[in-house]
């Protein structure tokens, strides 16, 4: 079958520590990938050399054929991303942050208003298309970070924890948009999530990475049989242990801090 | 060239929302222009340097533009934190644009910022000796927008939090203003401080602003300019590596 994304003897090496050590996987054109892992297992760090932004100490990738090092326009057209954290201005209207996404993107004139009118239509915020973003809720922005992932008809979409900090409701809603969208534009999915019944519910396969590298690879039956556990989410702790790893505070959450702190919320 | 254009209409458009931040950053200037302004007049001229307020003005309103050219460029801290840097970052797009259209947007911001100084510096009683010079003026406005948003993007690209902003304020910004012309005259300084004026760009922005508005625009203009230009282009292309660097 033909691959959407394709990975041979990945690394990447930060000052002596290989944060991903020789990983391969594959997956195919037009399925969804749930990528799992503890916290500082590789997941970012791969999913950054997958797009573009960061450079792999060895190792190849194709993404659509291309090459993220040598083609990185190439790849940069051909997936749309959903970033851990939002990514939108929040001083722009919705309208205004498609807008500015289409013209970043280069998607025709012609189609735009048309495409952003049907995609805000479908996550269900065309009603509120001019209100600034910064008065939207955490899920109502996820919500069109989705719309605006789609935008330029990307043929892979990205997703780093699209559900984190979300209620169980808008979680699921996430996921019916992302699904909806993905079987309708026929789009590959590569995702990573902390909630293993999310995993479960909506990946084809799963990838599972510890230490810089796969750890198990499959069906979540297939997994859960291999470990002879319960649950997915058994497995997963057969298969990454029981320890509990450390996530460093970024300058990132100390900056969100201060910033909300100012504003007086 | 789509790409530029939104980066650029999008720093406007948040400018011209944010009315805290035009009155806000007016402060500044205004309490400079009428506390010096009014405050040394009478000295300077009873040193026989004439009328104060038109000396200090082109300074005043460079004032304005520094720190609005600065911080705009510093802005890029927030978008990295907040992550809106990181949708640019991975659009089909070359860095090089994306500095473009920021540095644009910011320049253009400074600029509009300093002519509603100037507005108020005429109100106060700044005298244009010959209007026709007066878009003369408007070249060395945007020339040192330009300088400075790049000096702030620059800045803004290695920064990664804002722990180092009053740093930067005050042992960067505040001595490039103090230590330029716009404040008092160079003549009479001490050797040493004079040099630091000297090799300062900003007192060839501050220098061509006052000339072009007291009428007088000849070779010094010239010189003016291509320091300015030349400054300008170096400062562009330093914030241009520096924000290729980098990584999302």
């Amino acid at each position: 079958m033909e691959s959407m994304i394709e990975v041979r003897d990945l690394v990447k090496v930060f000052g002596g520590f290989a944060a991903v050590d020789h990983i391969c996987f594959n997956v195919a054109v037009g399925g969804i990938r749930a990528f799992l892992g503890p916290n500082g297992a590789g997941k970012t760090t791969t999913i950054k050399m997958l797009t573009t932004v960061l450079q792999p100490t060895s190792g190849r990738i194709r993404i659509a054929g291309h090459d993220p090092v040598r083609q990185p326009m190439l790849v940069r057209r051909a997936f749309g991303i959903v970033f851990q954290d939002p990514s939108l201005d929040d001083e722009l209207t919705a309208l205004e942050n498609l807008a500015l996404h289409a013209a970043l993107y280069g998607v025709a004139r012609k189609q735009q208003g048309q495409r952003i009118e049907t995609l805000l239509g479908f996550v269900g915020l065309w009603e509120r298309r001019n209100d600034y973003v910064k008065q939207y809720s955490g899920g109502m922005k996820r919500r069109l970070e989705i719309a605006r992932a789609f935008l330029h008809q990307p043929r892979l979409l990205f997703l780093d924890e699209p559900t984190l900090g979300l209620d169980p409701q808008t979680r699921s809603h996430i996921w019916e948009f992302v699904k909806g969208l993905a079987k309708e534009q026929s789009v590959t999915v590569f995702f990573t999530t902390h909630a293993m019944e999310e995993a479960e519910r909506v990946a084809d396969d799963i990838t599972v990475i510890d230490h810089g590298k796969i750890v198990a690879e499959g069906t979540a039956a297939a997994l859960k049989q291999a470990t002879g556990a319960n649950s997915l989410e058994e497995a997963f702790i057969a298969l990454t242990g029981r320890n509990i790893r450390e996530d460093e505070a970024l300058p990132a959450e100390r900056m969100r801090m201060m910033r909300r702190a100012w504003r007086g919320r | 060239m789509r790409a530029v254009w939104i980066l650029w209409l999008r720093q406007l458009k948040r400018y011209s929302r944010s009315r805290a931040r035009i009155v806000g950053a007016l402060g500044q200037p205004l309490l400079f222009l009428f506390a010096l302004g009014f405050g040394f007049g009478p000295v300077f001229a009873r040193a026989g340097n004439g009328n104060y307020l038109d000396f200090v003005a082109p300074g005043i309103i460079t004032m304005a533009i520094v720190f609005t050219a600065v911080f705009g460029g510093i802005e890029m801290i927030w978008d990295r934190q907040f992550g809106f840097l990181r949708e640019t970052l991975v659009a089909p797009v070359p860095r090089l644009a994306i500095v473009i259209g920021r540095t644009s947007g910011g320049a253009t911001v400074a600029l509009l910022q300093g002519l509603i100084v100037f507005v108020v510096c005429l109100l106060a009683g700044l005298r244009i000796h010959n209007p026709l010079l007066l878009p003369v003026a408007l070249v060395f406005m945007g020339l040192i927008s330009v300088v400075f948003t790049a000096i702030g993007t620059a800045i803004g690209s290695v920064l990664r939090d804002m722990q180092g902003f009053q740093l930067i304020l005050n042992f960067l910004v505040l001595p490039l203003f103090f230590f330029s012309n716009a404040l008092f005259p160079v003549a009479g300084l001490p050797a040493p401080l004079r040099a630091a004026v000297l090799l300062n760009p900003l007192s060839y922005g501050v220098a061509g602003m006052r000339q072009a508005f007291n009428g007088g625009i000849g070779f010094d203009t010239a010189t003016d300019f291509a320091v300015l230009g030349v400054a300008g282009a170096v400062l562009l292309g330093i914030s241009s590596l520096l924000f290729s660097r980098i990584e999302a």
